[in-house]
Order: C-alpha cells, then sequence, then structure tokens
C-alpha cells in the first residue's frame, strides 16, 4: 500500500529524484553552457533533500510495509552523505575547466548516485538493498570515466564497471540464497528465521551477501579495484568515491549485519575480524611504496575502513555508534584531504599527481602545507587532531565487547600507517624544493578546506553532537 | 524428478562459469559482459526455483527487478567500451593495464 505517510517518509529520496531530473532536463536543452547553474542548483537539492530528512524521519521509521527505513541510523548516513556529495560537487568545476569542457551532467550522476545510496542506508528488505546498491554503482560508473578524452579515465571505469558488476552478481547469489533457506526477503523475517539455528544455505548466502558488501566498501581482499579507480578517475570523482559511497556502504553492511544477521552474530563476526585486520594490514603495507597521492589515498581509505569496521566486529550499540562516528571523522578528513590535491597544480593550472612534487610545499603554499599536515596527522591518528578521537572510539568498543586482541593488533598496525602518512609530512617539509604549484586556490576550495581543517582541529567541541547523534542512530537498530 | 537441488546446481554451475568467464577470458572485454550476464542469470535461476518451491511470488518479482538492473548494467557497460575503444583502439583484456601497482 502507497499510503502519504511512506512517501513522505522518502521525501529526501523524492526531492533529489526530482530535482535530478529536472536538472538533467535543463543539461540537455541548455548544453553545456548551463553547467555553472546546474552546479550550484544540485547543491541547493541536496541542501534542501537534507533539510527534509526531519520530516522523513517523523513518519518513519517504517515505509512501504517496511521495504524502507527512515530511522535515526538512516538520517544519521544520510546527512553525511549529502554533505560529502555537495562538498564534491563545489570542488569539481575549476579541475574539470582545467581538463576541458564543464559539463554539468556531472552534478546530475551525483545526485542520482546520492538517491542510490539513500535507498542504500535505508533499505530494509534485500529487494531495495539490491535496487538501491545498484542505483549507485551505474551512476558512479558512468562518473569513473567521466573525462572522455582520458585513457587511464576510461579504463578506470572500465575495470569499475566490470569488478563492479561481479560484486553485485556475489552480492545478488547471497540474496537469492538468503531468501530460498529463510522464505524471506525482509530484514525481519530473515532474522526470524535465522533466531531458531544457521543451516548451511543461510551460512552461504550470508557469507556471498558479506562478500558482495565487501567489495563495495573496498575492504580487503576485495579490495584490487580501489587503487586504480581512485588514481584513474578525475581527482574530484575520486573525492566523492572516497567519501559519500564509503558511508553507505559502511551504513548498509552495518544494518544487514545488525538487523537481518543478528541472530548468526556469532557467524559474522569472525568474518568481519578477519576482514577489519587484513583491511589495516595491507592498506598500511601496500601505501608504504607509492609514489601517487591519489593512489596513497586509495590504500589509506582500505585502511580506514578496516578501522570503521573494528566497531561492526564489536557488535554492540557502542561499537555501532563508534563506527557511525568513525565515518563521520573520516569523512571530513577525506574531503579536506582531497581539496589539498585538488590545488596540486602546475603554473598552467594541470592536476599534479606525484607525492614528490610536494616537496618544499611549506615555503611556496604555507597554508595549503599546513592544512595537508593536519590530515596526514589526523589520519596517522595522532592526538589531540580529531582523527584520534575516531580510532579511540572503535578501540575503545572493541576492548568493551572483548576483543583486545584485534584493539591490540589495530593499534600495532596503525604505526605502520603513520608511517606514510609522516612521509608526506616530511616531503613538504623537509625536503628540497619542487617546481611551485600554482600560487592560489580557488576560493571555494579554500573554503571547504579550511572548514574541515577547523572541524579535525577543534573537533572535540563537537564532540556532544556527534556522540548523542551516533547514540541514537546505534539504538535504531537494535 | 527433478527438485530443487537440480536447479541450484545448474544455477551453482553458471554461477562459476560465469566467474571464470570474468578471471580466466585474456582475450576480449565482451566476453566478460556475457559473463556478468550468465552470473546475474544464474541467479535469476536461483530465485524462481525458490520462489516455485517456497509458493511464494516475491522471488519472481525480484527476479524481474534483476532483469531490469541487468539491462541498464549492459547499457553503461557497453557504453563505457565504446569510450574506452575510441581512446585506444582495442578491447583486449591484456591491454588494460594502464595503471598498475
Amino acid at each position: 500500500m502507497i499510503d502519504s505517510a511512506s512517501l513522505l517518509a522518502v521525501l529526501p529520496e523524492l526531492v533529489l529524484t526530482a530535482g535530478g531530473l529536472v536538472l538533467l532536463l535543463t543539461a540537455a536543452f541548455g548544453g553545456d553552457g548551463t553547467a555553472r547553474v546546474v552546479n550550484w542548483l544540485s547543491v541547493l537539492t541536496l541542501l534542501v533533500a537534507g533539510l527534509m530528512l526531519p520530516v522523513s524521519m517523523e513518519h518513519g521509521p517504517l515505509a512501504f510495509d517496511g521495504l524502507v527505513r527512515a530511522d535515526a541510523f538512516s538520517i544519521f548516513a544520510k546527512a553525511l552523505i549529502y554533505a560529502s556529495a555537495g562538498a564534491a560537487i563545489l570542488l569539481a568545476p575549476r579541475y574539470f575547466a582545467a581538463g576541458g569542457a564543464v559539463r554539468p551532467e556531472y552534478p546530475v550522476l551525483i545526485l542520482f548516485s546520492s538517491v542510490g545510496m539513500g535507498m542504500m542506508v535505508s533499505a530494509g528488505d534485500l529487494l531495495t538493498l539490491y535496487v538501491g546498491l545498484e542505483m549507485q554503482s551505474l551512476a558512479a560508473y558512468v562518473l569513473a570515466s567521466f573525462m572522455r578524452q582520458d585513457e587511464r579515465s576510461s579504463e578506470a571505469g572500465l575495470k569499475y564497471f566490470v569488478l563492479g558488476s561481479l560484486a553485485s552478481g556475489i552480492l545478488l547469489y547471497g540474496t537469492a540464497l538468503l531468501y530460498g533457506f529463510t522464505g524471506s526477503t525482509s530484514f525481519d523475517g530473515i532474522a526470524v528465521a535465522l533466531g531458531d539455528g544457521v543451516g548451511k544455505g543461510e551460512l552461504f548466502g550470508m557469507v556471498f551477501l558479506l562478500a558482495g558488501l565487501a567489495f563495495k566498501m573496498s575492504a580487503v581482499p576485495f579490495h584490487m579495484w580501489t587503487p586504480d579507480v581512485y588514481e584513474g578517475a578525475p581527482t574530484p570523482v575520486t573525492t566523492f568515491f572516497g567519501s559519500a559511497p564509503k558511508v553507505a556502504a559502511m551504513a548498509l553492511t552495518v544494518r544487514v549485519a545488525i538487523e537481518a544477521l543478528g541472530p548468526a552474530g556469532l557467524d559474522w563476526q569472525q568474518i568481519v575480524i578477519f576482514v577489519a585486520l587484513a583491511s589495516i594490514i595491507f592498506g598500511a603495507v601496500a601505501a608504504i611504496g607509492q609514489t601517487n597521492i591519489k593512489r596513497l589515498m586509495a590504500y589509506s581509505s582500505i585502511n580506514n575502513v578496516g578501522f570503521a569496521l573494528i566497531g561492526l566486529a564489536a557488535a554492540t550499540p557502542a561499537g555501532v555508534a563508534a563506527t557511525m562516528s568513525y565515518m563521520a571523522i573520516y569523512v571530513v578528513m577525506t574531503i579536506g584531504a582531497f581539496a589539498c590535491i585538488l590545488q596540486m597544480r602546475d603554473a598552467q593550472g594541470r592536476p599534479v599527481e606525484s607525492i614528490a612534487s610536494l616537496a618544499g610545499l611549506s615555503q611556496s603554499r604555507k597554508g595549503l602545507a599546513a592544512a595537508l599536515g593536519i590530515f596526514m596527522f589526523s589520519m596517522a591518528g595522532i592526538p589531540p587532531l580529531f582523527g584520534f578521537w575516531a580510532k579511540f572510539l572503535v578501540f575503545d568498543a572493541a576492548v568493551a565487547a572483548g576483543l583486545t586482541a584485534l584493539a591490540a593488533f589495530g593499534i600495532a598496525a596503525s604505526v605502520i600507517g603513520a608511517f606514510y602518512y609522516l612521509k608526506i609530512i616530511k616531503t613538504m617539509y623537509f625536503d628540497e624544493p619542487a617546481t611551485a604549484y600554482e600560487a592560489r586556490g580557488g576560493a571555494v576550495e579554500n573554503v571547504i578546506l579550511t572548514a574541515c581543517a577547523v572541524v579535525i582541529v577543534v573537533g572535540y567541541l563537537l564532540n556532544p553532537v556527534l556522540d548523542q547523534a551516533s547514540a541514537a542512530a546505534a539504538a535504531s537498530l537494535f | 524428478m527433478i527438485g530443487l537441488q537440480h536447479y541450484l546446481v545448474v544455477s551453482a554451475i553458471l554461477f562459476v562459469m560465469g566467474v571464470l568467464g570474468i578471471f580466466i577470458n585474456r582475450k576480449n572485454v565482451i566476453i566478460i559482459l556475457m559473463a556478468i550476464e550468465l552470473i546475474l542469470l544464474s541467479v535469476n535461476i536461483n530465485l524462481v526455483a525458490f520462489s516455485a518451491f517456497l509458493g511464494d511470488l516475491v522471488g519472481q518479482v525480484f527476479s524481474m527487478f534483476v532483469l531490469t538492473v541487468a539491462a541498464g548494467e549492459a547499457a553503461i557497460g557497453l557504453a563505457i567500451l565504446v569510450i574506452y575503444f575510441r581512446g585506444r583502439g582495442t578491447i583486449a583484456v591484456d591491454d588494460v593495464n594502464r595503471m598498475k601497482g
């Protein structure tokens, strides 16, 4: 039954869909000249959708007979997703202007992808899960190959498409098995069926489902697409991939694990622990030899997903809250770091990606060097920056749940990870200066950069808000 | 008598063939697209078989969604393949190696 309460519960998605369609037509009829307008209107659409979130929650938590959920958890994740999608749109025009034309399809695709991500995080049924995931992925494949003339971009799109489709196939096989052996596609129904014991077929389905989700969050052992896609995709698109879809995939995994597979907790807990540890260690070790900053950020994202999964491994409300807080802080750090990377341009305005070119940045661009330094220290988890608090929360939850060994390994591996973050800082501050970058960054870039840096430095003032929001989000799952 | 497990075995075989088609194939990206379709169709066999044996329509509805999404996915895959071919003049899998590491 479609009733008005259900429609109001998905109001943010409706706003995004309508906005996206109107802007797509504007772009189609108006041509590339409309790019700037469409850019700003897309951000406005995201903002309006964000303002609709409280309305959608009032009419939740269940909508469309439980297919969709509008609870505190989905609101938390959607707020993060919309904010990072908006940042990815705002950061883009200067980059695309240097590489040819600014095209209006870019913000529209991000809007469509955001609709999909919204559906992912509020899925209450395997069907909504699959459709949301595909909506997000299909837009993302196109975004990765957005610079059509660039060989690396089209190769990134092709690789992302093939491996992403494989992941969807694996996930889908898992959902089919889960449906067959539990007799239901709704998360609640699956949880009830798993309550009286986990059979072989259900276990198989669960493993396939989790493997597909691990692919989407780029967790080891399903991470192989990440470095290539991050490197090949245009940098604003990489900014997007590093933030919003990561949050959506992580939130979806948490929801599936707790709501649908909750009774099988002991079975998936060991999978999550393995994936978390493998991601942390692999992400830290493989990043060391990288020379391209976008590739380095790819390994860094693998590493961070591992840390966030530690919270899920705890499988407690505190652990889930820690995971969501981790993602919030991670998104701020990532967008800030990419706002710095986007400013790495030579004197003609062309993007530069090698880590070596950062040498001597502390002399030519003091502010930029300081900001990148802050983000790197924060990602390394050095107090008093906010990144430390994120790590502290997940380790605290893991220890409280009795996973002391996991926390110990995680802390040890985060020391390995600190090495390559510190290497960037060393390059910027202590190496012989390389060719200087363009003297000034764009105004919008600088605003986003400064905002992220301020949040990372004085983030502790936000703790009461973040703690409350993440605790409410976690409580709505249990 | 053909039971549920026969359908599951056929579907599992198709699924494995699809996955192997992606990883073993070294010639042509179009074959990869076919392998992806094979995976999705194997899932559909599963869904419809389960749906029939459970006496529950949800599985068949699900398979219609999968078919629809698969069509969109194939369209996007071919589009990306076309721009890739324009830039490189080849669609051999071994040549997809501009980035390594």
